[in-house]
């Protein structure tokens, strides 16, 4: 049966805006101070040695692709560096906007901006958008970054898995922020003093791309931009499909990140592609832990939390009807169940009044 | 003239790390540095109002727990956005094994 929420109004500046819940209201499981100052302790070993391999990955790989070019030996060695530099830089984009991956910050900030290149995604308004993701994760009118409003378009995610729906929206914020434009939507999150830098960002990712694309015109080969701009939109189907899981057909204006968002079981080569971030309940309620101590918060928490899915396959499973029947019913989700014991959710609904204030 | 507070004892704080200190109606963050020297700012994020004694301390900078900004406790300097707005600091002495803090 068609609800209300049908016609629910995900903007930022429509009649659902206004103030989310408070940073207390949001549901943690209590972790003594020590154990937890563990967890968020920064190193550079476990980071270098990760980023060094994915980085080294994308050399060998990258070197394969232009030995091979011209043969069919190109389309396999394509097939790996998209993955590593589209999917595998996504994620690590992701983690160093939290600053979480290095003690050493300019090495966060030098990875932040490379893989904010190779995400295509303009790396000032998207820390600003993610941070307001974490204070509202969900909340319908305050959080830029719900991936499935309700009814959901099947086609919009079918379409992203060769990242044309989020390429065409990622395009033309580049080219618009190039122009020193924002929308109202951006203007919601982003303060006045950021819009320098956001505009400065997106003409030197445009520069760099046209640059490439020259190249490639100038050599008559489509092989610059298969290692530069075009790994975006054929490698970034594997973060897609990851990142479905995070909070797709979950519970919206809930301050209570167990019920709107997943952890998944992933295989080691998965988990190295995707930064960890399989453990999303994880991830947003402890967001100062860094990526490699994420199965160690997993163990700390999990008896406090729904059931962990046992693999990607298990979560589709449930995730692929619950979105098939949102496009009839939107007002369906997936309510995922507390274990006995488990800390209450906070009995905060999120006040009426407080919409488009 | 100042109005020293008995905030916590030296030992109630780790090296590198801090505690929350609620006084009245406010609310304080007493830091302990690396090298055993004491500060003190106000206890809540000037970007939304998170209590930073669930924070980080690393070396001479505090981090938010909820979006990772970043502040030099010495002097309240933002440091890492999404952190635009200094944090207020206030004197801090240390008699005995007490630690004081002026707050006006
Ligand atoms: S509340 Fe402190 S950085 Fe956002």
């Amino acid at each position: 049966m068609p609800t209300d929420l049908q016609f629910r109004d995900y903007s930022l500046t429509g009649p659902n805006a206004g103030r989310g819940f408070a940073a207390n209201d949001w549901y943690t499981t209590p972790i003594p101070r020590k154990r937890l100052k563990e967890l968020m302790r920064r190193s550079d070993r476990p980071a270098l040695i990760n980023y060094g391999l994915w980085l080294g990955l994308v050399f060998a790989f990258g070197t394969l692709l232009v030995a091979a070019w011209g043969t069919w030996w190109a389309l396999p060695a394509a097939m790996v560096y998209g993955v590593l530099y589209g999917s595998g830089g996504d994620s690590r984009w992701h983690e160093c906007g939290h600053g979480t991956v290095f003690r050493t910050r300019w090495l966060n900030e030098a990875f932040y901006h490379l893989t904010a290149f190779m995400a295509l995604r303009n790396p000032y308004l998207w820390r600003w958008s993610h941070a307001r993701h974490h204070t509202d994760t969900v909340v319908v009118g305050r959080d830029p970054e719900i991936a499935f409003p309700r009814p959901p378009s099947l086609r919009d995610w079918l379409l992203n898995l060769l990242y044309i729906r989020a390429i065409l929206t990622e395009l033309s914020k580049m080219l618009c922020l190039g122009a020193g434009r924002l929308t109202e939507d951006q203007k919601s999150f982003l303060p006045a003093s950021e819009h320098a830098k956001t505009f400065l960002a997106s003409r030197i990712q445009l520069g760099i791309l046209i640059a490439v694309a020259s190249i490639s015109g100038a050599l008559q080969s489509w092989l610059p931009l298969m290692l530069i701009g075009l790994p975006t939109f054929y490698g970034s189907w594997l973060h897609h499909v990851l990142a479905t899981t995070q909070h797709a057909g979950l519970a919206e204006d809930i301050p209570d990140h167990r019920l709107n968002s997943r952890t998944v079981y992933l295989n080691p080569l998965f988990r190295f592609i995707y930064s960890n971030m399989n453990y999303h309940i994880e991830h947003h309620m402890y967001p100062m832990v860094p990526f490699y101590r994420l199965p160690d918060l997993h163990e700390e928490i999990r008896a406090d939390c729904p059931p962990p899915y046992p693999s990607l396959w298990a979560c589709y499973r449930e995730l692929v009807p619950a979105i098939l029947r949102q496009q009839t019913d939107p007002g369906h989700y997936i309510r995922r169940p507390l274990p006995d014991g488990a800390g209450q959710t906070p009995d905060h609904e999120r006040p009426r009044f407080m919409a488009a204030e | 003239m100042a109005n020293w507070t008995r905030a916590c004892a030296t030992g109630d704080i780790e090296p590198e790390d801090l505690i929350r200190f609620d006084h009245g109606t406010r609310t304080f963050a007493i830091y302990r540095s690396p090298a055993d020297e004491y500060f003190c700012t106000d206890g809540l994020c000037t970007h939304e109002q998170v209590h930073l004694a669930d924070g980080l301390v690393m070396d001479y900078i505090i981090e938010c727990p909820k979006h990772n900004g970043q502040f030099d406790y010495r002097t309240g300097a933002p440091e890492r956005s999404p952190v635009c707005e200094a944090l207020n600091t206030y004197p801090v002495k240390v008699e005995g094994e007490d630690v004081f803090i002026d707050i006006g």
